[in-house]
Parts: structure tokens; sequence; C-alpha cells
């Protein structure tokens, strides 16, 4: 009995606390206590499940005894453990954050009571996609984080999020449609689903076929992983989800595409026969999403664009298909769930503070909350890669790949990278610049609250006041605090994560090389699921 | 592998359909495209169950052959569940749109929008304040604020500012 064989407690243990919290509907503090909990014992689970993971080797846990290539297969390796530690980690803290904000507004209103549910249903989903073995149950777990998706999405149903959902769903549904009519032609090209099994068959398989499938599994993901010329969903539909909601989606729903087009490349079509493609791709995701948000002035769009763009620094590292590649691209998505999730934690903040993400409306935010500059001054900076912080480490792996691999084409990418990461670096502070540095003064049509922090009158009581007098709105109600505790917390522990990622730099890329090692060998992961001597 | 035609057929038939329907501006259309989609592919799946035999019940004496394929119609019966599901849901959205007072028409992204008619990014920064040499306040500073102690310099706004943020 080793940890990896509760692998599906991951998945089941979210599912459970999802239906106790749904029986608990009424009572929500005791629904968030569940929901805590359940994420809680989870992470644990996962980060015991990474520690073994070195010594243990990848395993496969056999669901219902059936055996493989019949049954369905949880399959831990290093890449999904990581993978797991990192989602239970950063869906534990935005679920404290919107906790905090649920209590802070009290919580009375009808839509939130189902956000605990969902979000545990979501969490079940993803860790379902990171550990399966099998391609339909992939499927599966896709249409379960997608279903709970699409009702925090629409949460509260207003008008713009109703919208942005509308085409969210329809954009989703069709990926994965095509990625159902990708598993029937595996199916009926190779008569399994098993993805080990599926990796010893789809050799013989004639060429141009083999192309086909390729091509409609990478399309299936690269919608989800939001990638060029795919991504336009994206930022029409994620900037109008609730603060903690936008979090959790920019950070684990498109890493999770990233993590199937990874087992696409290294399990089921090995060799890069379609790096040159992928290559080609990353390069124009980076560009684009970059130039996408420069020419943005919300916040929260910005930031789905920068998402969008530093997708395209994995889709470099896995188009490599080289060790260093992999483990660069592996260390660039822990990296980045972590930076970018904070990054909308610390928006939402904003927006709560100063009642508008709107750039061109902000100002002196620095100086009305110091703590508010610092947590977003440090996540800003990692996503541009200044050397200290994890975003150098990550983009220098990337970069030490493209130059081992040498050919042409990735010397164009190390530059685009590079390119790309100056433009990050003129987003974020033209941000910082905007948003934070400069005084109240010289903003063009300030967001009045922001004044009312200037006014020597600026007790809670009697911002409160002339809040209250100026928007007329139901900010001004004597219980909100504007930045409690219960939010800054968690976003201060996420940011403190993505710091303490340079102190982990050392052992994580060990770990992320092994893993990308385990990955390209392949024979780990079948003889795990099949048995000693199937992968030859 | 043996494939049946009409299987085939059938499902590039549903499939064009609903493609075809999921392009279309109503939201209903799009509806039943997304319905007649995912029915095109369960057909496509069951084709690729290759051709019919015996339910897949164990009988005494029949060959392994003679079975049908049961896995295809165990994947078909989970994707039939969650089309299912997402398209009350996506019923439910579109209710919702309807009562908002939409049309029954997707929506255009309004920031989207005011991306492409702005002009000009940096128009704040690089506005030329002097030009606003206007004595009177600028009427839509006009509000019950005690600003005037606060900021001395909001009466510099410059005449163009009816771009950016004002829109809202």
């Amino acid at each position: 009995m080793i940890a990896a064989d509760f692998a599906p407690l991951a998945v089941a243990l979210p599912l459970l606390g999802a239906a106790v919290a749904f029986i608990l509907m009424r009572y929500s503090r005791a629904q968030r206590l569940v929901s805590v909990t359940v994420l809680g014992l989870t992470l644990g689970l996962a980060v015991v499940m990474l520690l073994a993971a070195p010594s243990a080797g990848t395993h496969a846990v056999r669901l219902g005894g059936w055996e493989p290539p019949f049954g369905i297969v949880l399959v831990v390796d290093q890449f999904s453990a990581l993978m797991l530690v990192v989602s239970s980690a950063v869906s534990l803290v935005v679920l404290i954050y919107a906790a905090g904000q649920g209590t802070e507004d009290s919580g009375d209103e009808a839509p939130v009571s189902i956000f605990h549910p969902t979000y545990l249903i979501l969490v079940a989903g993803v860790s379902n996609a990171f550990m399966t073995g099998d391609l339909f149950n992939l499927y599966v777990g896709f249409e379960v984080l997608l279903t709970a998706s699409y009702v925090l999405m629409t949460l509260g149903g207003t008008a713009p999020r109703v919208r942005a959902g509308i085409t969210y769903v329809v954009v989703s549904v069709v990926s994965s449609m095509l990625f159902l009519i990708a598993i029937a032609m595996i199916y009926g090209a190779t008569g399994t689903v098993n993805m080990a099994d599926l990796a010893t068959k789809l050799d013989d398989v004639d060429p141009a076929t083999q192309l086909v499938l390729h091509l409609m599994l990478l399309v299936a993901f690269g919608i989800k992983a939001a990638v060029f010329p795919l991504y336009f969903w994206l930022p029409d539909s994620y900037p109008t989800a609730l603060a903690p909601v936008t979090a959790v989606f920019a950070g684990l729903l498109t890493k999770v595409g990233v993590y199937a087009m990874v087992r696409v490349e290294t399990l089921l079509f090995p060799g890069g026969r379609l790096g040159s493609f992928l290559m080609v791709v990353a390069l124009v995701t980076m560009v684009v999403g970059i130039l996408g948000a420069l020419a943005q002035s919300d916040l929260k769009r910005l930031l789905s664009f920068t998402l969008i763009s530093h997708i395209g620094y994995m889709v470099f590292g896995l188009a490599l298909s080289s060790r260093l590649g992999l483990a660069a691209a592996v260390y660039y998505v822990v990296h980045h769930i972590i930076i970018q999730t904070s990054l909308f934690l610390v928006t939402g903040l904003v927006e709560r503070r100063a009642g508008t993400a709107d750039v061109d409306r902000l100002g002196g935010l620095a100086r009305l909350s110091p703590l508010l500059g610092i947590l977003f001054f440090i996540p800003a900076m990692n996503l541009a890669g200044i050397p200290p912080f994890s975003g150098f480490l990550g983009k220098l792996g990337l970069l030490e790949a493209g130059v081992d691999a040498g050919t042409p084409l990735a010397f164009v990418l190390v530059a685009g990278a590079v390119f790309t990461s100056l433009l990050t670096l003129l987003v974020m502070a033209r941000v910082w610049n905007r948003a934070f540095w400069r005084s109240t003064e010289d903003v063009e049509d300030p967001e009045p609250i922001l004044l009312v922090g200037t006014a020597p009158d600026s007790t809670a009581s009697g911002m409160h006041r002339v809040a209250d007098q100026i928007t007329g709105t139901s900010l001004a109600k004597e219980s909100v605090k504007l930045l409690p505790g219960s939010m800054t917390g968690p976003t201060i522990g996420l940011v403190t994560l993505g710091v303490a990622l340079t102190f982990l730099a050392g052992p994580l890329y060990t770990l992320t090389d092994n893993a990308a090692a385990d990955m390209l060998e392949r024979t780990p992961y079948i003889e795990a699921v099949l048995g000693v001597g199937a992968g030859t | 592998m043996t494939v049946d035609l009409t299987l085939i057929v059938l499902m590039a038939a549903f499939l064009a359909a609903g493609l075809y329907l999921l392009l279309e501006r109503s939201l209903t259309r799009v509806l039943f495209g997304l319905i007649l989609l995912g029915n095109g592919v369960n057909i496509l799946i069951l084709a690729m169950s290759g051709v019919g035999g015996a339910a897949a019940f164990y009988t005494e004496g029949t060959s392994g052959r003679d079975y049908v394929d049961s896995l295809p119609q165990a994947l078909i019966l989970t994707a039939i569940v969650i089309t299912f599901a997402v398209t009350s849901f996506m019923l439910g959205l579109i209710y919702r749109s309807w009562v908002l007072g939409r049309k029954d028409e997707v929506q255009d992204d309004p920031e989207s929008l005011r991306r492409e008619t702005e002009d000009d990014y940096g128009h704040a920064d690089d506005a030329d304040r002097a030009a606003d040499a206007s004595e009177f306040p600028h009427p839509a500073e006009v509000r019950p604020l005690p600003r005037a102690r606060t900021t001395p310099a909001s009466g510099s706004r410059s005449a163009s500012g009816s771009t950016g943020g004002q829109a809202r």
C-alpha cells in the first residue's frame, strides 16, 4: 500500500464534499467549513503523493478492479502529482478568498450558496483530468470541470455574465465535440481508449491517419488552452465573472488544456512530428497575446491577454520536445498558475478598494493602500521575469532549452520570448504607473472613491459616508470592509508562495527534469499501466 | 474494420446542419446546432463500433466475434447525459438572456467594441491641459462633493475628456 493508491480520493473527496456542501446550502458557515476542510485534505493527500512520487515511480490505480486496457486507470507520476499539488493549493487559497468575500458581503445572496458545491465539483474535474490514464475519462474530467465552470461563470445571472457565459458555453461545447470526434476516430483506428495502450498501438497506425488524429486532439486542447488562433473566447468571457472565479479559471482551466497537450505530445504522439508547427503557434500566441494586452485598459481584460501570451511560453517548451524544454515548460506551468492567480486575486482587491478595475480611472493606489501596491508589484514583476523571481528562472530555462535545440526556428522563438517578456514588463509597468503610482490629481476621470481616501476625513465611517454621497450605491453599508483580512490574507499567502518558488527552484527543477525524462521515455507510464514488458 | 455507410452519411448530415445552425446569430438556432452536433458525434461513435452483432450478454456457445462491441455504447451513453445537461443549462441561459430584455441573439462584447472605436490609448496623458482655460467648472464636475480642498488641480480637466472612461 503506497500513497498513490489513495489517488481516487483526490477526485472522490471534492465530489463528496460538494454533496455535503449542497445539503448544507442554508448554513453558509458550515458550508464554508466543509469545503475548506475537504480541499485541505485533498491538498494534504496531493503533497503526500508528490513526496512519495520520486521513490515510488509511476503508479497506476485500477478503478473497480478492472484490468487495463479494459477498465479505467488513474495514473500518478511526478508530473500529475506536481500538477495536483499546485492545483489543490491554488484552489484552496482562492476558496478561502471567496469565503472571505462572501462573509464580508454578509453572504445572504441566494446564488452564492451554490458557489461552494460547484467549486468543489470544479476541483474534482481538474484532479480527474490531471490523473486519468484513459482518454474518454479525460473527456469526462473535462466535462465535469467545464460544466462546473459554466455555473461559476454565470453566477448571479447578470446581463454581462449571461452574455459572456453563452459565448463561453458554445465555444467549450464545440471544443469538447472535437475532442469526442477525435476519441471516436482513435477508437476506430486502434480499438482502445486507454492512453498507455494507445501509446503502444498508435505507432502501427498509418502516418497520415496519425496526423489527423494528432491534429484533432491538438485543436480540441488548443481551444481549452487558448493558444493562437483559438483564444478569442477567453478575453471576452473571463473578465465578467466574479474575481475569485476569474482567478481560479485563469490559473487552472487553461493549464488543464496545456497538461493534455503535454500528454498528447509525449505519450500518444512522441517524437515531436508537429514540433515546428507548435513552435510557430507558440510564437504567434506569445506576441499576439501581449500586443492585445498593450491595447487594454481594463485590468481584468489586460491580465486575460497576458495569460494567453504566457501560454505561448509553455507551448514553446513543449514544442522543443527535448528534456530541457519539457522540464522548463512544466516549471513554467507551475509558476504561471500561481502568479496569474495571484494577479487576478489582487485585481479583485483593487476593484473592491477602488470601485473599478479600469486603469484609466485608477490612480494613487500605492499611497492609498501600500499593502495593495506590494501585493500587485511582486507578482507583476514576477510575471515579467525580473531576475530574483521564478518568472525569470522559468524563462531562463526555456531560453536555454531553445538555444540548446539550435535550429533557426528555435532561435526565432528565443528572440520572440525575450521580446514578449520585455513587452510584459512594459504592460505591467504601465499598469503600475497609472493605477498605483500616479497621483489621483492626474487622473482624467477618477473613480470618486479614490478621491475620498485623500480627504482629511478619511476615517472608515467618514469614508463610507462620503462614498455614499458620491456613488449612492450599497458600497457604503457600514458593515462593508474595503480590504478585509480574510481576503488580503489568502492573497498574501499566494504571493508569498510565488516568491517561495525562487527558493524552491532547485528541488523543483530536479523534479520537473525527472518528470520530463519519465515522460519522454514513456516506458515508466506504459509499464505502470499495462505491466512490465508492455512498453517494448 | 467494417463501417456502416448509412451511419456515416447520417453523421455527416447532422454535423453539417449542426455547424450551420451554430454559426447563426439567433441563440435558439445555436442551441439546436449544439443538439445536432452532439447527436452527430454520438452517431460517429456508434459507427466506430463496427458491424452489429448479438447483445453483449453472455450466451453459452456464442463466439466472441458475434457480439457487438459494447464499449462505444457505454461511451455514447455518457456523452448523451453530458450533452443533455449542457443543453438544459444552455436553455436556462438563453431564457435568462431573454428575461433580461435582450433579443434572442448573440450579444457583442461592449468592452471589445469600446477598444475598437477608441482612437488612442494614451489620450489622457497626451491631452493638452493648458487648452482648458475656462473659469467655469466642467458640467460633469458639479457634484455634491467636498472636493475643493482635496483636488485643487481638478479644474484643469482637459476638454477632450469625453472619450475614455466617461462612456461608463
